[in-house]
């Protein structure tokens, strides 16, 4: 094939489409102003723009593989929330039995506590994943209706084991004592565990981030979520793709429980179905199928509900949805959509 | 015929309620081009994605290098050194020129030789290695999807309408590419509606109606015969020069 017949170009996008592109990175530096501008107060904006960004934080743990799941798989799980009352469970076991590492004033032994608590919580939602999907999802590929019904009712179902396992009775989940009380800095009181929250989320957005842009599952991932028939032509078994990654996004979902459960100090079986709304909220505000997205709106929907808690309480129940329709406006499709609605 | 990479003996393929293929007998010959012609409705694509998997066939068996595959995944299909281009070409558009290649190359690195000659095929793909699919023009796509289907060696490239909306200028320089993969014995299945590509590069030709091949020989004698294609295409195919 000849240079000379074929001369490449490619449409530079213009000035317009570049602040278009990159306009929603600005959102949260824009709210946080605005938050300044109508709280005054610098330390109450400090404490609560901390609170918010560990909110946020932990939303998007949340959300992460929930728009993961829904941009590969094409699949709405509303049982999503299962994994999260499942996860916080789940930590609270461990937690129950390193009873002693929890009340040590050693940070080491209560981080350590955290960490396997968490690393059991992800690996018992991981692998309900596994039985999820190949009991409850795999029939219903394609099927939108059905799969809402079917993950609603694994939902129940799954709400009912932890009453028959754990009680029915709203548990205590105590904060190790490293993590309890509060840092001053300049003048603003911030809890030490959403410091912590906001670590953690920090560098789970990293690790996603560098997995899907930097190795192998991760490219086949993000082919996947625009073409997976392609995928499959590609030679690919893309149904193992969908296993792996709808167990990772459950143990996400696990992940989010134990550090929300710790966060809210107490759990109950459907603590995961009432934080769903602000997860379906970010996972939306963000566009289908977007870590990005969703990072973002788990951000606005953290700092904007803690704003306007201590702004005007009244209207903190429905701010999220007032934000999501502002964003659905100016972008139909949320702020970077992967998978693009028909 | 007897050396056939690729035999479909009566494939029957459902969509839904619709019989598609009703009983499409095919030998594509080890080595050459076989071009599907046939007007739009008639089955080409259908048979196409059937061979790979993607739809199953309801009847009939198809063979490749003598192995039954119809009961096959997609997956083991293309494991089976079997590459597929797609109509709407099925480029990874929020992914690099680079990263699209990347996931054609099975053990996740590519043979800088290989690179080297495709990329001499298709010159723009190495201008735009590190863009984004999406932002390439049509033809570039199409390149792009015939370059990642060759950058592995394979025993057989199944391509679907690869001219469809393209200038004249890159049509030639497609032509000019399948007959450099030609010459390298690669064996393809090149569905195509423009007949003067049909005919640049096809060895044999298959022509398909509702469903079924309705015409099998050597290209030569149907581009010499008018009135065979008049015939075959129920318009002359000299019209679609």
């Amino acid at each position: 094939m000849s240079d000379s017949l074929i001369k490449p170009r490619i449409e530079r996008p213009s000035l317009s489409q570049t602040i278009e592109a990159k306009a929603p990175l600005l959102l949260v530096p824009v709210l946080m102003v605005i938050g300044l501008l109508a709280i005054g107060s610098g330390s109450t904006w400090l404490t609560l723009t901390a609170a918010g960004l560990a909110m946020g934080m932990m939303i998007f743990i949340m959300a992460s593989g929930l728009t993961v799941i829904f941009g590969l798989m094409d699949v709405i799980n509303f049982g999503h929330g299962a994994f999260i009352s499942l996860g916080a469970f789940a930590g609270f076991t461990i937690l129950g039995l390193l009873g002693g590492w929890i009340e040590s004033p050693s940070i080491a032994l209560n981080l350590g506590a955290v960490l396997l608590a968490v690393a059991f919580a992800m690996l018992v939602t991981g692998l309900a994943g596994y039985g999820f999907e190949r009991l409850i999802v795999k029939p219903v590929y394609g099927q939108h209706l059905k799969q809402i019904l079917v993950t609603m009712g694994g939902l129940v179902v799954t709400q009912q084991l932890i009453y028959v396992i754990w009680g029915p009775d709203e548990i205590v989940l105590a904060r190790p004592a490293a993590f309890q009380g509060s840092f001053v800095v300049l003048g603003a009181a911030i809890e030490k565990y959403r410091v912590l929250a906001i670590v953690i989320g920090l560098a789970l957005f990293v690790a996603m981030r560098l997995v899907l842009n930097r190795t192998r599952i991760g490219l086949l991932v993000r082919a996947g979520v625009q073409n997976g028939e392609m995928v499959e032509a590609l030679g690919y078994p893309i149904e193992k793709l969908f296993l792996a990654v709808f167990m990772v996004g459950c143990a996400l979902a696990g992940l989010g429980g134990v550090m929300w459960g710790m966060y809210q100090e107490t759990i109950t079986a459907h603590m995961g179905a009432e934080v769903m709304i602000s997860v379906f909220i970010v996972v939306i505000i963000g566009g289908l199928g977007s870590i990005e997205g969703c990072f973002i709106g788990a951000m606005l929907v953290g700092l904007l509900t803690n704003y306007t808690g201590f702004l005007i309480p009244k209207l903190a129940l429905v701010s999220t949805i007032m934000l999501m329709g502002a964003v659905l406006m100016w972008r139909p499709q949320g702020l970077y959509p992967v998978v693009k609605a028909h | 015929m007897s050396d056939a990479l690729l035999s479909l003996n009566g494939v029957h393929t459902h969509i839904g309620p619709y019989h598609i293929l009703q009983g499409v007998d095919l030998e594509v010959p080890r080595g050459g081009v076989t071009v599907l012609l046939g007007r739009n409705g008639a089955g080409k694509t259908t048979t196409l994605r059937t061979i790979m998997g993607l739809w199953q066939a309801s009847k009939g068996t198809i063979q490749f290098d003598g192995t039954e595959i119809q009961k096959e995944t997609t997956p083991a299909i293309a494991q089976r050194e079997i590459a597929f281009v797609p109509e709407d070409m099925g480029i990874f558009t929020d992914l690099t020129v680079h990263e699209n290649m990347l996931l054609a190359a099975r053990n996740g690195a590519i043979d800088e030789e290989r690179l080297g000659w495709v990329l001499g095929l298709f010159p723009p793909l190495k201008t735009f290695w590190q863009s984004a699919a999406g932002n390439l023009s049509g033809g570039q796509k199409q390149m792009l999807a015939v370059a990642r289907a060759i950058i592995e060696p394979k025993k057989l490239i199944l391509i679907d309408e690869p001219t469809k909306g393209l200038a004249p200028a890159i049509i030639n320089a497609m032509i000019a590419a399948l007959k450099e993969l030609k010459e390298m014995q690669t064996t393809i299945l090149l569905v195509e509606q423009n007949f003067s590509m049909a005919r640049a590069v096809g060895d044999t030709v298959a022509v398909m109606d509702d469903g079924r091949i309705v015409y099998s020989g050597d290209m030569a004698e149907l581009a010499a015969d008018a009135g065979l294609q008049e015939r075959l295409m129920g318009l002359s195919l000299e019209a679609h020069q």
